[in-house]
């Protein structure tokens, strides 16, 4: 424990800032990965154990496309839209068929397809750890604001993922398909007896979700190393996140991944040997205090 | 056209006909070569971010076997390896190297784990008897410490004290010469990262008594996101940094730090950077980083080293690696050593491999020998240099001096109570 090093981070303005915006990167990245897993909760009620392999496959994705075209704007793109197709796909092809089924068998299945993801990109792209790079746009010296360093990369990272969040709060708040959302996840008979196809809702929420992921790890690509498995590590940390923030709320995604990301942060100054612990702590005083979460809504 | 398959049978039946056919012709044969086959049990990292070193160890392990069995086997009996992935998890190393032995058969033992696993395998080896060597774990304690010590395990692994003590001594002569007396470390959180961190620290204050380590960062192996330890290490202002990550995670954190700028702020000594792995993965490799040799074809500078590493390379179409040479060694030791016991059985070679002297393309004078007293090998060629980001990559060396990694070596076994 280090409280004097705390205590000196939090009364210096270069060191707020640089502990912030390293809190903020943190959190915006677990932010994408949890709000897909959280809308795939609330609308379709399963718990996507598979879900951190969409964020492997968002990087791999990303890392061909920069490879094959040298344009980052592709290679993003590429992360998102492949994860969004694979999404589909997947939910259609096999979600799809355990919807009625038990907790246990679709936790079965998804984790039967975890192994299937990390075996399919050892095939694909091999079992050793690969680097897609920065662009080198990207390659310049940090900004210094108040004092405190900033790389450029890590403000689009912290934009991009933030455009995303306030895209989708209002969409599905305002927009008439994100109001039908809503009411497939309250109640999905009703929906479908006044004609609108649930299926093709429920797809559509999927690869929404595993487009986020798949953004997620697009815009990690260039300073994380790939590996199949990656996406686990995110996983259980993206489950924290929802926990804390309340199963199937966005904003509860949000402030959760948001505060994960602060706690690893300053922790890693005040308690560097309990970092890890802090946000296993944090959760668990959210759990005992508010079983639902900080947003979640008490069940009917 | 001509139909080899029978009507109202199916192609995969015929298939499996056609099989059954050339095994039934062929069994006699297999039978006889399997009497004559001794099977070697290999735990490896074949899945995850340290697939890529597990795999090195199996192609330089296999790379050796051909050579061996090519001249006649071990003690007259053809190698078969049984190569099983461990996913880098102790507790499946253990299992893994369990039924290596009780159920494939295997009568000896190569355990190409890291440290985390190689403790676990160790057990095993205690527990089962069966004749070990350790190709790839580097935590000093592992035959430093006596109460590890067994008559049937050995180690062919560079031991992160000797890598400390060269470590040590290089980095604080720069030190010295600029002026470094603030330092930040940042390794990873087990045996290996806490153990050789202390003793390059260790080392680096013996020689540099002005040093004062002013931040620590233990990062958890194979975690994703190093920028709160990027972040922490910025704060405290070191004029140096060491580290002892390695393989994806080296890679990982030198792109976080990269957009940081965070080696030009500071020297950073990163003991495994020198190592194609790394090298070739880091696709804005800063110039200047100081790393020990892990391995690297120019060092040591003989016909035999780049030759070697040339085989490799041709064979695999990829450069060996630091865990490529330790597997190798593992291979080149237990052959002599099965060639001068007559044998092939564990026990005998054991006793031949200690204090075992070969001619090995690693070793600093040419020869590398597997010490008596404590099981592990030594006389590798050891060496710190700067890097580049092309090749050679490391383009000068500074070999250490084993005369003086011996008495600091003895001195540090004294002071921690294992002799």
């Amino acid at each position: 424990m280090d409280i004097d090093a705390l205590a000196g981070c939090l009364s210096s303005s270069a060191c707020l800032v640089t502990q912030t915006t390293s809190g903020l990167i943190i959190g915006m990245l677990l932010f994408l990965v949890a709000v897909g897993l959280t809308l795939i909760f609330g609308v379709l009620k399963v718990v996507n154990f598979s879900h951190g392999a969409f964020y492997m496959f968002g990087a791999y994705f990303a890392m061909t496309a920069y490879q094959l075209t040298g344009s980052f704007t592709l290679a993003m793109l590429a992360g998102a839209t492949g994860t969004a197709i694979l999404g589909l796909v997947f939910e259609r092809v096999f979600m799809s068929r355990v919807y009625g089924a038990d907790v246990l068998m679709q936790l079965l299945v998804c984790y039967a397809f975890v192994l299937i993801f990390d075996d399919v990109v050892r095939i694909i792209w091999g079992p050793e750890f690969k680097s897609m790079g920065m662009p080198s746009a990207f390659q310049v010296m940090p900004l210094f604001i108040a004092g405190g360093v900033v790389p450029p990369y890590y403000l689009l990272l912290i934009g991009v993922a933030l455009l995303a969040a306030i895209v989708l709060g209002i969409g599905l708040s305002r927009s008439r398909i994100g109001k039908v959302i809503r009411a497939a996840a309250h109640n999905p008979g009703m929906v479908s007896a006044l004609g609108i196809n649930t299926g093709l809702i429920y797809g559509g929420v999927f690869a929404l979700g595993g487009m986020l992921a798949g953004l997620a790890g697009a815009l990690a690509a260039p300073v994380r190393s790939l590996t199949p498995g990656m996406g686990f590590s995110v996983l259980i940390e993206s489950f924290i996140v929802t926990v804390i923030g309340g199963m199937g709320s966005i904003l509860g995604a949000l402030i959760g991944a948001l505060l994960l990301g602060l706690i690893r942060s300053f922790g890693s100054l005040g308690f560097p040997l309990f970092t890890e612990g802090l946000m296993y702590l944090f959760m668990v005083i959210v759990l005992v205090s508010k079983p639902t979460g900080l947003f979640g809504k008490e069940a009917a | 056209m001509t139909r080899t398959r029978m009507p109202g049978i199916s192609r995969r039946s015929t298939l499996a006909l056609m099989g059954a056919g050339t095994m039934s012709v062929a069994a006699p044969w297999v039978a006889r070569a399997q009497a004559k086959t001794i099977k070697i049990g290999m735990p490896t990292i074949l899945s995850g971010r340290v697939a890529q070193l597990g795999t090195s160890s199996r192609n330089a392990v296999m790379l050796e076997i051909e050579k061996v069995n090519a001249a006649g086997g071990l003690a007259g009996r053809q190698i078969e390896m049984v190569i099983r992935d461990s996913k880098g998890q102790p507790q499946e190393a253990a299992r893994v190297a369990r039924e290596l032995v009780n159920t494939d058969g295997c009568e000896l033992m190569i355990d190409a784990e890291a440290s985390s696993g190689a403790f676990a395998v160790h057990e095993v080896a205690r527990d089962l008897g069966v004749f070990c060597i350790h190709t790839n774990s580097e935590t000093s304690a592992l035959t430093a410490d006596p109460k590890q010590h067994i008559p049937n395990a050995f180690r062919t692994a560079r031991q992160g004290v000797h890598d400390s003590i060269v470590g040590g001594s290089y980095a604080a002569a720069i030190a010295k010469a600029k002026g470094l007396k603030k330092w930040a470390t940042c390794s990873p959180d087990y045996a290996y990262g806490r153990d050789t961190t202390a003793e390059f620290t260790l080392y680096l204050k013996r020689f540099a008594p002005d040093v004062e380590i002013i931040s620590e960062s233990w990062p958890k192996l194979f975690q994703p996101d190093y920028t709160e330890v990027v972040t922490k290490i910025l704060q405290a202002k070191p004029q140096a940094l060491y580290s002892c990550l390695w393989g994806g995670d080296l890679t990982s954190y030198i792109d976080q730090a990269n957009i940081y700028a965070m080696f030009g702020q500071m020297e950073v000594f990163a003991v495994n950077m020198a190592d194609y792995t790394a090298l070739t993965v880091v696709k804005n490799l800063p110039k200047g980083i100081h790393s020990g040799n892990r391995y690297i074809k120019t060092f040591p500078t003989t016909p035999e080293n780049a030759a070697w590493g040339d085989a490799y390379k041709a064979k695999f179409n990829e450069y060996p690696t630091n865990w490529s040479w330790e597997n190798a060694t593992a291979i080149m030791l237990m052959a002599e050593a099965a060639k001068k016991a007559n044998s092939a059985d564990g026990k005998k070679i054991a006793e031949v491999l200690k204090g075992l002297t070969i001619k090995c393309p690693f070793g600093a004078d040419g020869t590398v020998t597997m010490r008596g007293d404590d099981h592990t090998l030594v006389g590798y060629a050891i060496g710190w240099g700067t890097t580049i980001p092309q090749e050679p990559y490391v383009p000068e060396v500074k070999a250490g001096d084993w005369k003086t990694i011996f008495e600091l070596e003895a001195e540090w076994k004294k002071s921690k109570g294992y002799t």
